[in-house]
């Protein structure tokens, strides 16, 4: 099962916190509201009998409901206005992490900027965020209107093509977190999920460094996944894929330099196992159709020796 | 009076709808296409134009709107306008304009990516799926209007500076200065 919940209301940040805080102070009025004018409509109902009231005394209640009416919409403007400005406390924080967000149909591209172009992380679909530090996201799309949204860590962020934005997060307790795609953005707009994973941050650093390694060189690996080595670059896979420390460095699909460490396939779709990872490789269409993942038809010996070898980019 | 007016109306207007063709869009190709033609070839002379399964997909493709835009598509996610522009050309030739100089049918056209031509179009065999040189081969055809007024591609994303697929005027394919005796 692929973790995480995406439960609005289990805020994991400070954000998702403010908007929690904001959806219940909204519960209360309309609760409030709902008891009082259900208690008055019984009250009409259950009375048919009593005297009319007088012209003044019409007046009067109605002025009352008046009044009522007012203090509730206030209090929900109060509640509204205060946590839209505290949703973004963060402007100006110190020690951020910026990670750069490319939403691309049907799947997110993340980049860690470095110091140097080696030093740069490219992943896909798997936001790792060290614990209790602001994280600034850059969002941009490549192709059509995409939206950021990870319930328990903050509310959505439209990713809009020419149009870079930012937003930040912050996770206050370690976990995994479940985002979606949250702006329709064609046949495969439900199946783009991503996962956020809030670690330490010396696991984050951990993973930081794991990541910028290149692929395992020829002689790290197995004869079999040597041979899958030479279908990758040989075949298709080269015209989409980078895998750093190979050839291969297109940057159309999927960074896969370290694919076999992620968690899911095809954006959250699929755990990542190898039953899976099979059926990806070679019927993408069947499991995700409209995909730009184009079927790769192979046989047995040829799949199990590529599929060696992607269960070696760890 | 007014009852049978419109039964015969909605039964005009279902006759019309009926008419309508619904856009096929091939999202699950067989795998006879999906295979990259590989291996060694001795000869790119084949009897009967392209072989194989992907000839018939060529020629359906040249009246699918579809194809044409999952071509606009990979034309520069493979990095065709790298060279060729967006129908300009640059480095490569024009695909806009009325000179092919291998051909301007689609058994020409796909034989030109898959094969390679001399002085710099690389060969890309075995690199791209047949459905997609397919899909690439529509494409580069309703660039210079070959795919007729009927169907087109996708408009472009970025700022258009050139007539759409499907207005651009057909260009009649003519012998290009230098090309090979026919």
């Amino acid at each position: 099962m692929i973790p995480g919940s995406g439960y609005a209301l289990a805020p994991a940040g400070p954000q998702a916190a403010r908007l929690a805080q904001v959806f219940w102070g909204f519960f209360a009025v309309c609760v409030v509201v709902y008891v009082v004018v259900v208690a008055l409509l019984l009250l009409g109902v259950l009375r048919p009998g009593a005297a009319p009231l007088d012209e003044a005394g019409r007046l009067r209640l109605v002025a009352l409901g008046g009044v009522l009416t007012a203090v509730a919409l206030v209090a929900l403007l109060v509640i509204s206005i205060r946590g839209g400005h505290e949703l973004n406390p963060m402007r100006g924080a110190k020690d951020v992490l910026t990670v750069h967000v490319i939403g691309r149909q049907w799947w997110w591209e993340l980049r860690y900027p470095g110091t140097a172009p080696d030093q740069q992380v490219v992943t896909a679909n798997e936001l790792h965020i060290p614990v209790g530090r602001p994280v600034l996201l850059e969002l941009e799309s490549r192709d059509v209107i995409h939206s950021f949204w990870v319930p328990e860590l903050h509310g959505k962020r439209d990713l809009v093509p020419g149009h870079d934005s930012t937003t930040y997060l912050q996770a206050d307790r370690p976990g995994v977190f479940r985002g979606q795609c949250a702006e329709f953005c064609g046949a495969q707009h439900a199946q783009m999920g991503i996962l956020v994973i809030a670690e330490p941050e010396s696991d984050f650093q951990a993973w930081l460094a794991a990541e910028r390694r290149p692929a395992p060189p020829v002689s790290g690996l197995t004869p079999d996944a040597q041979r899958g080595r030479e279908l990758f670059l040989r075949g298709t896979c080269v015209m989409c894929h980078r895998v750093a420390g190979t050839p291969a460095g297109a940057t159309m699909g999927p960074d896969l330099t370290h694919l076999a460490s992620r968690r899911t396939l095809a954006a959250g779709s699929l755990p990542n196992v190898h039953e899976h990872l099979r059926r990806w490789v070679t019927d993408a269409q069947t499991v995700k159709p409209g995909s730009h993942m184009p079927p790769t038809p192979l046989g047995t010996e040829d799949q199990h020796s590529l599929l060696a070898f992607l269960e070696a980019l760890r | 009076m007014k009852m049978p007016v419109a039964a015969v109306a909605l039964l005009a207007a279902s006759a019309l709808g009926s008419g309508c063709k619904h856009e096929s869009r091939d999202l699950r190709p067989t795998e006879a296409v999906s295979k990259a033609g590989g291996g060694v070839v001795l000869s790119t002379l084949f009897a009967g134009g392209v072989p194989g399964a992907i000839a018939g997909t060529l020629q359906a493709n040249q009246e699918n709107a579809y194809a044409m835009n999952e071509g606009k598509r990979l034309f520069d996610a493979y990095n065709c306008s790298g060279c060729h522009a967006h129908g300009g050309g640059g480095i490569g030739p024009a695909l806009m304009d009325a000179k092919w100089i291998y051909g301007s049918a689609p058994q020409n056209v796909y034989a030109t990516i898959v094969e390679g031509r001399p002085n710099g179009m690389p060969s890309f065999r075995g690199k791209l799926p047949d459905f997609q040189v397919a899909q690439l081969v529509a494409y580069v055809r309703s660039m210079s209007g070959l795919a007729g007024g009927l169907w087109a591609p996708g408009r472009n994303d970025s700022m258009q500076v050139k007539p759409g697929e499907n207005t651009v005027t057909m260009q009649s394919p003519v012998r290009a200065e230098g090309a090979p005796p026919p």
